[in-house]
This record gives C-alpha cells, sequence and structure tokens, in this order.
C-alpha cells in the first residue's frame, strides 16, 4: 500500500515503492495532467513539485515521495489562476500543448525560489524541459511576465 | 516594401489587414423562403468569389453541409465541429472560428467538438500537407453563412416580415425593435432549408469579426494550462489494461520464439501475446513482436523488460547508415533519370567555362512528438471503441477494421488532442496495436510506446544526396543547372520498391526550381529503402530547400557575388512558371492543387518573401568576427517563405540570436497561429540544422532517447524570431502554414554559420560546434 500527499490530499492505493510517482498520478490517482515524455529524466514533461522543488516526477518512486508534499499543474492554484498559468494564456504560449503542464510547474517552481530570476536564469532552469512545438520565446516571455508583469 | 508588410513580433498581434475595398453592386433580393439576402450583408458578390482548390479531390472531399458541422441548443449555444486533427498548428480553432464569423455567433458562446473518424460524413479528414485552411477555409464560411440567412429567415417568418429587413449580429437576430436570440430560433432555423452558395449575401471581409484577426485564443489554452486537456493516453474505460511490446529491431524482422515465464509470473500481468508481423511494404501495419499486457502502466514496463526473444532479422539486418550514405552521394554524382529537362542542359555543360557543384546530405529523422504514441481500443461484442491522437482517423479506421476483420461501420474512432504530431501520427499502426492486443487479451487496452520505441520504430524521413552542379559561362553566369536527387522513397512502405521517388516527392523543392535559368536537369538516382520511410513535417523539402539554399550561399562565395543579390538573379524576373514550356514532367504535383493564380509558382512572391526577410533583419549592416547573416528561400505547400538567420559562433557554439521568417501564404486567416507556427518551425528547423541525426548499425536504429537524439532547447533556441505576414485579401487562396516554414530555416542557418565561421557544413545534422 502506497500513501501520498498529493494537491493537499492525502492518498492510498495500492502500488510498490518502486513505482515512480509519474505512473502513479495517471494510473492510480486519475491525475493526468503530468505527462509521459521520455522516462529518463530528460525532457520535463513530467515536472511537478515536491515539497515545493520541480522534480521529474519519472525518476522519483513512491518510496521517495513519501510523506514529501506533491502538487502537480491540478494543484497549482485552485482556479488554474497562478500568475504563471495566467501569463501562459496572455501569451497564448502553447501549440499541441502536451508539455506545458510540465512547463508550468517548473517556471512556477523557478518564481517560488526566485522571484526576479535574469534571462539566463531563465533560459538555464527552463532548459531542462523539452518543446518539440518550438514555444520556448514564449515560453521564456511568459516567465518573464509573470516575474515582472510585462 | 515593409509598408505592405506587419512585423508581427512574438506577442504583437494584427489589428487589421490591408483589405481590398469591396465593389458596391448589390444583389437583387430573390424570393424563396430560404433565398434571399440580408440588407445589412448585401455586398456585391465579390464579397466571396469562390475558387477550385484540391480539396475537392481528397478522398471524400470537402463537406459543407451545415446540418453536419452545427448545432445550436435552446439556451443559444453554438456547438461547432472540428473535424481536422489538433496537432498544435491551431485549426480545431481556426476553422470553427470562420464559421462563427460568417454566422455572426458569438465566440464566447461557441462550444466545439471534435469529430470522429468518418470521413463519409465529414469530408476527407486526413490532417496533414498543410491542407487544413486552404482546403476548408471557404466551406467554413458557406456552412456559417447558410446559418446566418437559416436563423433570418425563422425569424422573419415567425415576426411575418421580410427576411431582408432582418439583421444577424453578434448571437442575436433583430427587426426593429423585436429580438430574439440564437437559441430562441435554433430548432426553426435548423429546421429552414439550406441555402445555395449563389442565394447567400456574404458579410464584407471588412465585416469579419475574428477572420484574419488574430484574437481569438485557442479553444483548449485553458485546459492545457490546467492539466485538464485531454490527450491520447489520458483516457480511460472500467477496466482498462496497459500494454507495452517489444517489436522487431529490424523492419520486416520477426520472432523466431520467445521467453515469457519471467513476465508472466510477475503479480499484475494479464498476459503476453505474439503481434502478428508485418511484411514491407505494409503501409501502416504494425511491426509485430511480443506485446505484455498488464494492471498499470509500471507493470507493463517492468514485465516487457523480463522476455526474451529471439529473432529472425530478415532482409534489411545488412543496413548501415554510414555506408549507405557514401552510396548515395556516389550514385549521386552519376546520371540519374531525367524527371525535367529545361532547354539543352547536356550542351549547356558540355560548352560550359567551367562547373561549380557540391554534394549536400541529410540523415534519417524521427519526428519524436512530445508525446509518444499512445492509443486506447476496446474491442467487444463485434464492435471496437478507439481514442487516439491520429492525424488521419479514417484512414486510422479502417487499418483498424481491417486487422480486425470487421467491417468498417463497427468501428469507431475518437480523435483526442495529439501532443504533436509532425507525420508521425499519420500512421496509426500503435492504435491497430492496441486494437489487436484488446480483441486478443478481451479487455480494454491502452498501448503505450515508450520514448524508446518511439526513436526506433518510427517512420522515417528519408536520407538523401542532393547532387548540384551550374555550368557557368566565361562571364560566370549561370547557363545549367542539374540537380540529382537520390533517396530512398516513402512509396517503398507502401509497394515494391523501385528505388526511385515519386510525383510527390519530385514536387517537393526539386523539378520545381523556380530559377530563371535556360537550361535544367532534375534527376532522380536510385536508392532502395531499408527501413520504414514515411514524412516529416514539410517532407522532401527539408532536403531540397537545405541543399538548393546552401548551394546559391556557396555559389555566391565562389563568384564573390553577394548572397542576396545571388538569389534575385537566380529567382529572376517575377513571372508565373508554366510548367509544361518548362519541361516539367507532365507528372508534376502542385501539393494537389489545379492551376491557377493562387497555386501557380509565382516568382514575385518568392523575392518578395526573401528581401522582407532580409530587410527585417537588416542583411547588409555590419557584424563583429565570429558573426554573420545567411538566407534562404523556399516555396512549398503553395505557400512561400524567405528566412534571414543570424549566426553568433559563442566559443565554437552555433547560436541564433534573431532569426526572420517571412511568409506569404495568401489570405491570413489566423495571423497569430501562422506567427507561432513560424516560431516553432524556427526551433524545429535549428533542431534539423544542427542535431536530427537516425542512423542504422546492422539494420537497427543505434538511437534511443533525448541523450543520444536531443532538441534545440531552452538554453539555445533562436532567441528572438520575428514573422512578417504578407497581407493579401480573402480573395487570395489560403495556403499552407504548417509545414512551409520548416524548409528555408536549415540552408540560412548554414549560410550563416559559414559567414561567421569559414567553414561549411553540406551534411544535415551539421552538429552544434564548429
Amino acid at each position: 500500500m502506497a500513501r501520498l500527499v498529493v494537491n493537499g490530499e492525502s492518498r492510498e492505493f495500492d502500488a510498490g515503492s518502486d513505482m515512480p510517482l509519474l505512473w502513479a498520478l495517471r494510473d492510480h490517482l486519475n491525475l493526468n495532467g503530468t505527462k509521459y515524455g521520455c522516462g529518463a529524466g530528460l525532457c520535463g514533461a513530467c515536472t511537478v513539485h515536491m515539497n515545493g522543488k520541480a522534480v521529474r516526477a519519472c525518476q522519483v518512486s513512491l518510496g521517495q515521495a513519501e510523506g514529501a508534499e506533491i502538487t502537480t499543474i491540478e494543484g497549482l492554484d485552485p482556479n488554474g489562476d497562478h500568475r504563471v498559468q495566467q501569463a501562459w494564456r496572455e501569451l497564448n504560449v502553447p501549440q499541441c500543448g502536451f508539455c506545458q503542464s510540465g512547463q508550468i510547474m517548473q517556471a512556477a517552481a523557478l518564481l517560488a525560489e526566485n522571484p526576479k530570476p535574469s534571462d539566463e536564469e531563465i533560459l538555464s532552469a527552463m532548459s531542462g524541459n523539452v518543446c518539440r512545438c518550438g514555444c520556448y520565446q514564449r515560453i521564456v516571455g511568459a516567465v518573464r511576465l509573470a516575474s515582472t508583469g510585462s | 516594401m515593409l509598408t505592405y508588410l506587419e512585423d508581427l513580433g512574438t506577442l504583437a498581434v494584427r489589428k487589421a489587414l490591408d483589405l481590398t475595398v469591396q465593389k458596391v453592386s448589390r444583389r437583387g433580393f430573390l424570393g424563396g423562403s430560404a433565398t434571399f439576402a440580408l440588407a445589412v450583408y448585401a455586398t456585391d458578390a465579390s464579397a466571396f468569389e469562390r475558387w477550385k482548390t484540391g480539396g475537392t479531390d481528397m478522398p471524400h472531399g470537402v463537406v459543407e453541409d451545415p446540418m453536419v458541422f452545427v448545432s445550436i441548443d435552446a439556451d443559444g449555444t453554438v456547438t461547432l465541429v472540428a473535424h481536422r486533427s489538433e496537432m498544435g498548428t491551431g485549426a480545431r480553432t481556426s476553422l470553427p472560428m470562420i464559421m462563427a464569423d460568417e454566422m455572426e455567433a458569438d465566440w464566447d458562446r461557441v462550444v466545439i467538438v471534435q469529430a470522429e473518424g468518418d470521413e463519409p460524413k465529414y469530408g476527407n479528414q486526413n490532417t496533414d500537407g498543410s491542407r487544413s485552411m486552404r482546403h476548408h477555409i471557404q466551406a467554413a464560411r458557406k456552412i456559417g453563412g447558410s446559418v446566418r440567412h437559416m436563423l433570418a429567415a425563422a425569424a422573419a417568418e415567425r415576426w411575418g416580415v421580410s427576411a431582408s429587413e432582418v439583421v444577424v449580429e453578434n448571437h442575436v437576430v433583430r427587426h426593429g425593435d423585436k429580438s430574439l436570440g440564437f437559441g430562441d430560433l435554433a430548432e426553426a432555423a435548423m429546421a429552414m432549408p439550406v441555402p445555395a452558395h449563389e442565394d447567400i449575401a456574404y458579410k464584407s471581409p471588412d465585416a469579419f469579426r475574428y477572420t484574419g484577426k488574430g484574437e481569438v485564443q485557442i479553444t483548449d489554452l485553458h485546459d492545457i494550462t490546467t492539466g485538464k486537456a485531454v490527450y491520447g493516453g489520458d483516457v480511460t474505460v472500467p477496466g482498462m489494461k496497459v500494454a507495452m511490446a517489444v517489436r522487431p529491431p529490424v523492419v520486416g524482422g520477426k520472432v523466431v520464439r520467445f521467453d515469457a515465464s519471467e513476465a508472466l509470473a510477475l503479480p499484475g500481468v494479464v498476459g503476453v501475446y505474439e503481434l502478428p508481423h508485418s511484411i514491407p511494404p505494409a503501409g501502416f501495419a504494425p511491426l509485430g513482436g511480443v506485446a505484455v499486457v498488464a494492471d498499470d502502466t509500471w507493470t507493463a514496463i517492468k514485465a516487457r523488460d523480463l522476455i526474451t526473444i529471439e529473432w529472425d532479422d530478415g532482409p534489411h539486418a545488412g543496413y548501415n547508415s554510414d555506408t549507405f550514405m557514401e552510396e548515395m552521394k556516389a550514385t549521386a554524382l552519376e546520371k540519374g533519370n531525367a524527371l525535367r529537362t529545361q532547354g539543352d542542359p547536356d550542351g549547356a555543360f558540355a560548352n560550359a567555362a567551367r562547373v561549380f557543384g557540391h554534394t549536400y546530405t541529410g540523415d534519417h529523422i524521427a519526428h519524436i512528438a512530445m508525446e509518444p504514441p499512445v492509443a486506447l481500443a476496446q474491442v467487444q461484442g463485434g464492435m471496437a471503441e478507439i481514442w487516439a491522437p491520429v492525424q488521419s482517423p479514417y484512414q486510422a479506421r479502417t487499418d483498424i477494421a481491417a486487422a480486425l476483420e470487421m467491417d468498417v461501420a463497427n468501428v469507431k474512432v475518437n480523435v483526442t488532442l495529439l501532443g504533436g504530431g509532425f507525420g508521425r501520427k499519420s500512421k496509426a499502426d500503435f492504435a491497430t496495436e492496441a486494437a489487436l492486443l484488446s480483441k486478443m487479451a478481451g479487455v480494454p487496452v491502452r498501448m503505450q510506446w515508450t520514448r524508446e520505441d518511439d526513436v526506433r520504430h518510427s517512420f522515417y524521413h528519408t536520407t538523401s544526396a542532393e547532387r548540384i552542379e551550374v555550368a557557368l559561362n566565361a562571364e560566370d553566369r549561370v547557363t545549367g543547372w542539374r540537380h540529382n536527387s537520390v533517396a530512398p522513397s516513402i512509396v517503398s512502405t507502401f509497394a515494391p520498391d523501385s528505388g526511385y521517388q515519386f510525383p510527390v516527392e519530385n514536387g517537393m523543392g526539386h523539378v520545381d526550381v523556380p530559377f530563371d535559368i535556360a537550361n535544367i536537369s532534375c534527376e532522380n538516382g536510385k536508392a532502395m529503402a531499408h527501413t520504414r520511410i514515411g514524412w516529416f513535417r514539410a517532407v522532401s523539402n527539408v532536403p531540397r530547400a537545405f541543399a538548393i539554399g546552401s548551394f546559391v550561399g556557396e555559389l555566391a562565395a565562389e563568384l564573390g557575388r553577394d548572397e542576396k543579390e545571388m538569389w534575385l538573379e537566380l529567382i529572376g524576373a517575377p513571372r508565373t512558371i508554366d510548367p509544361a514550356a518548362s519541361g516539367f514532367p507532365e507528372t508534376y504535383w502542385n501539393y494537389g492543387e489545379p492551376p491557377g493564380q493562387g497555386f501557380d509558382i509565382q516568382t514575385g512572391r518568392l523575392a518578395h518573401v526573401l528581401e522582407t526577410a532580409a530587410a527585417g533583419i537588416g542583411y547588409g549592416k555590419a557584424l563583429p568576427d565570429g558573426e554573420g547573416i545567411g538566407l534562404a528561400v523556399h516555396r512549398s505547400f503553395v505557400s512561400y517563405v524567405g528566412c534571414a538567420a543570424h549566426v553568433k559562433m559563442v566559443d565554437g557554439r552555433i547560436t541564433v540570436p534573431e532569426l526572420h521568417l517571412a511568409i506569404d501564404c495568401g489570405f491570413a486567416a489566423n495571423p497569430e497561429r501562422i506567427a507561432s507556427q513560424m516560431e516553432g518551425a524556427a526551433v524545429m528547423g535549428m533542431t534539423v540544422a544542427l542535431d536530427s541525426s537516425i542512423t542504422y548499425r546492422d539494420g537497427a536504429v543505434v538511437q534511443a532517447n533525448y541523450y543520444d537524439y536531443d532538441v534545440v532547447r531552452a538554453d539555445n533556441f533562436p532567441r528572438k524570431v520575428v514573422t512578417h505576414i504578407v497581407p493579401h485579401d480573402f480573395a487570395t487562396p489560403s495556403t499552407g502554414v504548417g509545414e512551409p516554414g520548416l524548409p528555408p530555416i536549415a540552408p540560412a542557418i548554414a549560410n550563416a554559420v559559414f559567414k561567421a565561421s569559414g567553414t561549411r557544413r553540406r551534411g544535415l545534422p551539421m552538429g552544434r560546434t564548429i
């Protein structure tokens, strides 16, 4: 039996401690906003927050996640109006949209830790999140917008 | 020049298009219950004069029946059907947007539903070839205009007034001080006869509320940013299991024997099944192999690793891409089969003062959309229901019906959002796998591909060697052009392989070379396929634009000429190219479009986008050592795109601080999404230029995941991409957008790298460093 605190809620379900958090969220908790992209911590599509830090859910086992506070895209803001989400919508960032949950979670964690990042800090923080459609220019713009309001 | 253009940048949204003034010569009002004109929109018929497209020649053609695409609820909600798949281009929003505009529906009260795969009902749904807007913009207006008329007719009947006096505006139908909402009239309106095109008074384009403005946001934006958007792997049904497969490492290979005893012993494993193998040419049939079906994904992953398989690799086990490339380069140096002969190319080369030539190569490319292939199938009781992110849902449906030996009527394919497609998801082998396994296991099955599966079992962009030579006279003028294209053909996936390309490939940047050279020979040398060749965004245009664009840069350098002047001299005076008079083959394929001003090769439009991109970036300005601006221009999918790329070498690393794209795609229906497609093309184009290389050793793909098949990331992408959209009025047919941005990027970067570093790279990918 696995036990997790996700989006402020305590959840218990039948899974082994070696199961990656990603598959627990998707297959057992019906939290499908967290996406599978590579399974190797290389693309960032499964980025969630663990105790406020951005982690790749495919690289965190349930054993490691137990006792931690996990936040997924579904729990980032009760109304979906986190300033990063708002900035994303204002700049029409997504194309296909598949990587965007991970991008938004990465950006939100960056701004929580460093509210006024430099451009270089934004680029560095976001470089683990792949967007094959190529929305990077708007992603960087949206992180800046969420940070500075412009 | 720039007064005709708008510099969209990233964030700016076009406010208005340069529309020609509509002539005012009113149509007479027509009699009959459904044939009338509405005063407010009673413009000249030129408000919408229709033109022929290739859409009607596509399977199941174009359907423009409003009863198929529109329904209105009693509360006024307008539901519009999106029948094209959404993979990031915005088609799911843009076509309904045009319907809503012509209908005078308030976009905030529009709901979009996705069509299932049903081409007899919806018309062609094959979402590729940059065709959605090109083939369906007229139908969308017709659908919207029909419903507006039907609403007015219903109101007129209810009020006992002439329909010509009824005004339909922004979800309200009015006459004098009387007004009704769309919902009040819904039932009566949708029972009205559907008017013919000739009987519809269309909105004047300057009355467009949404079309051409770029201010409507994609319909899934909120769901995407909150994690609620539903992609292929997000659908669940009760009792669903998850499958993973081990597929033959070599295409055409098959299982000799396998041992699944350890996998079957793992708790949570439902069963292990051998998939039927396919022998090329197998179309979109699954490759075969062994699949495990388990309670959840993690169990399936672990169980899959426990299966041991002995393979018969089949006839392609000797495929080594390095050796193959050398063979293609040698073939390219010989004379190939003549496809296009204009003038006397042999004479031009025989009499040349000198010949200048180079060979350009391209490795295989895998699409690696962010969402790896995935599909859910529920096969039971003689019926099959599928949920899948597919570009061509009706093709998927017919493929699945054939694999299950079921009537197509008993197969339903629901289309989810696609987490990227780029051509890979035109081929629904993964959905067929899900269906076969659901049937075998007797439970609903989600087939989940891993990233490694995706990289190793794609339908790959072909590999190529393109040899280009020019004959130069004593004055260094180009008198002859020879281009021999050597590449395994897509046809090999569908029919016995002849080793030669087919008209669709030949038409993508090869025989349609738009240069004003007297003597031209376009040739094709033989190359056999040893893997599944498919299409990747922009297809054969990618290697051809790279070869031609790089060659123009090299020729300019060789002759001591300015690169832009070299391009413009080769393109020549503004003219419409007559294919027959220019030696084009009788089988010339122009993206499926008929001859006509909107679709012919127009060199003036080509030169214009080149000059626009060059002017936008400030081509010719002084740059420090280690920096350079390169140019390229290419026509594909009936659109024209010019690219100017600024490259800066940073510690030997290729960086692109600025890149301008100018696109002429006829009427720009949704400028904001056009800009986003150009920005995306710039990033993917830089990945193609620097990174994308699938190689083969002993028949199997070498690469596996992002660690050895990486893409451009936020730490090194074209930092400032500026899109310039050439304005046209509605009467200039809308052409392709999804693909044509990609081809000119890599050659522009290659030309800029040469200027910045002095090094010329003639193979794709070039690598990240010099």
